[in-house]
């Protein structure tokens, strides 16, 4: 199955990329932004045909290696 | 005294390590990451340089390598090890030290001497040393030192706070930060002082005709302490 995970820096760590791409953003005129987070998407195709297992293969993983969690959430967005 | 720089494919700064190691007395080998055993050593270094490219996270895959898990055994065991730079990051990222070194604040790549206060001399690695501030070298992106409050306070509790970034005096204020890092954290040791993680590159002033001799005072009382 297709596991696609989303890591981003949890809400109380500084994204000084985050606030540049912000800043651009308002200099081409995009106005209207609160806040600009970045993170970072991964699609991992498991050798496993059930969906709660693949799931529990990507949050290991995440826990182990993805994700760094002193400052880093996941979210398992799409199993297909 | 015997030490070991491990080389991690990406490692820029390993050769420059081992000839400070040596230059002091240290009978250094250099192990490559994909050994599994640690040869006999009082000291183990992680060197500086961009281990994998970087990848995923600074030093995140160097510690998932296979040398690593002996590093981990000989640490766990009171094993002296120093990172340095991407040494600290990969330290970081086993878990070895607290907290973790995210981009520096303004985004830049910053190359240049600073001025670092030592906080604790009560451990291996600056016991004895004559001086409080060294002016050592920094070369880095991800340098700016973060942690959670819970892990900060645990830090401070336990005097785990090598180094801060200061000016030639010693004092440690945001304007002498370089690269935003917690109340301008430099370096940090574990809890049983055996494990030291700092940004500044002490092996880059071993010669006055090239830059320096702090690192020379920082690694002349390291083998000292260690003998």
């Amino acid at each position: 199955m297709k596991v696609s995970a989303i890591i981003t820096l949890k809400k109380d760590v500084l994204d000084p990329q985050g606030k540049v791409i912000q800043q651009a953003l308002d200099g081409m005129g995009f106005k209207d932004v609160n806040e600009v987070r970045q993170g970072k998407y991964f699609e991992i195709d498991v050798k496993e045909d059930d969906p709660k297992k693949s799931r529990k293969i990507v949050e290991d993983m995440c826990n182990k290696l993805l994700a760094n969690l002193v400052i880093e959430d996941y979210k398992i967005i799409e199993i297909q | 005294m015997k030490s070991s720089v491990i080389t991690f494919p990406g490692s820029n700064c390993d050769r420059d390590m081992h000839v400070a190691l040596k230059k002091f007395g240290f009978n250094n080998k250099m192990v490559w990451h994909d050994d599994n055993e640690l040869p006999k050593s009082d000291l183990v270094v992680l060197p500086g340089g961009f281990s994998y490219g970087d990848y995923l996270r600074c030093g995140s895959m160097a510690s998932k390598s296979k040398i690593m898990q002996s590093v981990i055994n000989f640490a766990n065991s009171g094993g002296l090890v120093l990172g340095i730079c991407n040494g600290f990051q990969i330290l970081v990222e086993t878990g070895l030290v607290p907290g973790v070194l995210l981009r520096n604040k303004y985004l830049e790549f910053i190359c240049k001497n600073v001025f670092i206060k030592i906080d604790n001399k009560n451990n291996p690695y600056f016991k004895n040393l004559d001086k409080e501030i060294l002016e050592f070298h920094i070369a880095h992106n991800e340098g700016n030192y973060f942690c959670t409050s819970d892990q900060l306070k645990q830090i401070e509790d336990n005097n785990q706070v090598a180094i801060y970034y200061s000016n030639e005096s010693g004092k440690i204020e945001e304007q002498f930060n370089p690269n935003g890092s917690l109340n301008n954290i430099a370096g940090i040791f574990n809890k049983e002082k055996n494990v030291l993680g700092m940004m500044p590159h002490p092996e880059r002033m071993i010669d006055k005709s090239l830059s320096g001799e702090d690192g020379s005072l920082f690694f002349k009382n390291l083998i000292n302490n260690i003998k």
